[in-house]
């Protein structure tokens, strides 16, 4: 029956794989792979490598944790899509769906407006992605529906405009000259400032999200089928819900504190690794997190390597994922009608 | 066709609504239109940040309001009285926030606009003008132009004596400076990287505004081959750069870089040539793009050419202060400003 995931698994793991490859091999600074292999080996052997210290510098310092932030912040956002696309039991559903990203932006912006340190706006953004999510939720299930899932949609929606007319408002209030443009850069993503000290509140969040959900991965199958079907199996789906937008919405909220908004990952990567394992949460997380990871590195590697100036990924992402999507919907449009 | 019209029927308004027609006189503004100017002057708005800085150097007196009000910091880099004057918000630009209604409540006399010239804010002079009937001047807002644009605002307000003396000032500055700059080898010309945003990775491509100043003084912007606006920048290409000099205005990034290992590496780290821009009361190098940066240019000039120019800024800043900012400085004050906190 189920055919074998061993070839989609493989094939994710593949493009990290090249992903990686290539993101160490290009750069703005002559540095390479083959730098980084004679590193390593000639500290295995004990003696100089001969390369200049500047490139070891280059590809430890900043090639490194930047390569390992992009596979992280996309391994996140896919499984968080993923996640959210089978909670809501609907295929256009992105991690942001419940103003994750929206509450992150306004928090970033705040902290930009009061020329915070870039730590402490990192922090902003994560709290307000969290906040929102939280008043979404509070806000959604506080008024009985027949249709929880609806209704927290619906709540998710509206709160979402209303962080963004926030975001409008502190972006129109703030000095043109030299926070406007800091907004607007951190809006559209980017991963040029990532240091190795950054990975550290990125790996915490990510990592913790990461194991709920896996460890969640059998309820997950269940809560893919209606509320009603979910209950007859005798799984407890208020509790396991709370427990995955939770899990989700850390990852997602680490993710846009560290890199900004970036769009599409999300949405377009679960789809793919749906075509390439199946449905079954037990692989299709593995396989979304290794796609997302591979997805967003090779997209910023473009990012960083294309001009001498960096190209926002919120920019690249979307136009990669929009073509994805009008393909999506075509197909969508064929089981409508 | 549409056009001629509208200026017709802008200048047809002005000429019937303003206040004091009498005897009114005609002056070309920087935007090639001919515009009614009352025959006493006493009241102005400036449309946005240039313009606002400009008229307080100028003529504080005449001055409605700020665009933005300076931070109580900076009103202790102004004259007595500066920041008094009211918040009236921007007229023209990215984000129009004021009212009409309250520019006709302040009855100027004139609208004065400094900055870039091209049709869209040709149109938005001429729109405002017809709308409200008060006369709407533009100037141009490049700094080698600002000997020019002091006479014709001198001309504008009917102090063309009290203009001159700012038109020399500014005129000196730019001769002096260039005239030495221009003696100086093409490979003795240090290659700059001009540092914004908290992490120092948004920087200046060749031909904007802000790094209009560096690009004058015949420094090469590592980051000025693609040309544009602002843009951010990986730490690995500024690696790559390997620039001579970096000069930054933000103090944070300025105090972290030295001891960042990140940027060791980098020529100008290690040679200690990390310069942070004085920002009081108005930025030196970069924003808001008025005369404020005229001082900055002598600061620049310096930092980096040393050998070209010996001259001690303090007595310099004194002068400059004194007369374009109304302040006599203070030795402390003095010393605040050439640190470049805020």
């Amino acid at each position: 029956m189920a055919r074998s995931s061993v070839p989609g698994m493989l094939i994710a793991l593949a493009v990290l794989i090249a992903a990686l490859l290539f993101a160490f091999t290009v750069g703005r600074y002559p540095a390479g792979l083959g730098d980084l292999f004679q590193v390593v080996a000639a500290k295995l052997a004990g003696r100089p490598s001969g390369v200049p210290a500047a490139a070891i510098d280059v590809m430890l310092q900043i090639r490194g944790p930047r390569v390992l932030a992009a596979v992280l912040v996309g391994a996140a956002l896919a499984i968080a899509g993923a996640a959210f696309q089978g909670l809501f039991r609907n295929p256009l559903v992105s991690p942001d769906l419940l103003g994750a990203s929206s509450g992150a932006a306004l928090g970033a912006v705040l902290g930009i407006y009061f020329s915070l340190g870039v730590f402490a706006i990192e922090a902003c953004a994560f709290a307000g992605g969290l906040a929102a999510v939280a008043a979404v939720y509070l806000i959604g299930s506080a008024m009985r529906a027949r249709d929880p899932i609806l209704l927290l949609v619906l709540t998710g929606v509206v709160i979402g405009s209303l962080l963004g007319a926030g975001v409008g408002l502190v972006k129109y209030v703030a000095d043109p000259y030299n926070q406007l443009p800091a907004m607007t850069f951190w809006l559209l993503g980017s991963l040029a400032a990532t240091t190795a000290s950054d990975l550290v509140p990125l790996v915490g969040p990510v990592a913790l999200g990461a194991l709920v959900l896996v460890a969640l991965r059998w309820r997950m199958n269940v809560m893919s089928l209606p509320d009603e079907e979910a209950r007859a199996l005798g799984v407890p789906t208020g509790p396991l819900r709370i427990a995955i937008i939770a899990a989700a919405t850390l990852v997602t909220s680490a993710s846009v504190a560290a890199a900004g908004i970036i769009g599409w990952v999300g949405l377009v990567v679960p789809h793919i690794a749906r075509t390439l394992v199946g449905p079954d949460f037990a692989r299709l997380l593995p396989a979304a997190a290794l796609l997302g990871g591979g997805f967003l590195l090779a997209i910023d590697t473009v990012a960083r390597t294309a001009t001498a100036t960096e190209i926002p990924l919120g920019v690249l992402t979307a136009l990669v994922g929009t073509p994805f999507f009008i393909w999506l919907l075509a197909g969508m449009s064929k089981t409508w009608s | 066709m549409s056009i001629n019209r509208r200026t017709l029927l802008a200048g047809f308004s002005a000429t019937l609504l303003a206040p004091r027609v009498a005897h009114a006189a005609t002056v070309a503004d920087d935007g090639g239109r001919t515009i009614t100017i009352p025959e006493k002057i006493e009241r102005v708005f400036a449309a946005g940040p240039p313009a606002s800085i400009l008229l307080y150097t100028f003529a504080p007196e005449l001055s409605l309001g700020w665009t933005r009000r300076p931070s109580p910091a900076e009103c202790a880099f102004l004259g007595a009285g500066a920041c008094d004057k009211p918040d009236v918000g921007r007229l023209t630009g990215r984000g129009n926030t004021t009212n009409l209604e309250m520019l006709l409540k302040l009855k100027p006399d004139l609208i004065l606009d400094v900055g870039t010239i091209n049709d869209t804010y040709i149109s938005l002079a001429n729109r405002v003008q017809q709308q409200t009937g008060i006369p709407y001047a533009l100037l141009d807002g490049r700094f080698t132009a600002a000997a020019s644009t002091y006479r014709k605002l001198g001309e504008l307000t009917h102090r063309e004596s009290q203009a001159d003396a700012f038109a020399k000032y500014a005129d000196n500055t730019i001769a002096t400076i260039k005239g030495r700059i221009d003696k100086v080898a093409q490979n003795k010309r240090p290659r700059v990287y001009y540092a914004r945003g908290p992490r120092g990775l948004e920087t200046g491509l060749g031909g904007s505004i802000n790094i209009e100043t560096i690009e004058f003084l015949g420094a090469q912007n590592v980051a000025g081959e693609r040309r544009g606006g602002m843009a951010t920048v990986s730490i690995e290409q500024v690696l790559a750069w390997n620039p001579d000099v970096i000069i930054t205005i933000e103090p944070a990034f300025a105090a972290a870089v030295r001891t960042d290992a990140v940027w060791a590496p980098i020529k100008a780290v290690k040679s200690g040539r990390i310069y942070l821009s004085p920002r009081l009361p108005f930025g030196w190098v970069d924003f808001p793009p008025s005369v404020n940066r005229l001082i900055g240019l002598w600061w620049l000039a310096k930092m980096l050419y040393p050998d070209q120019f010996p001259e001690d800024l303090q007595p310099l800043t004194r002068e400059f202060y004194k007369q374009f900012y109304h302040l006599d400085l203070t030795g402390a004050q003095l010393d605040r400003v050439l640190s470049g906190q805020s």
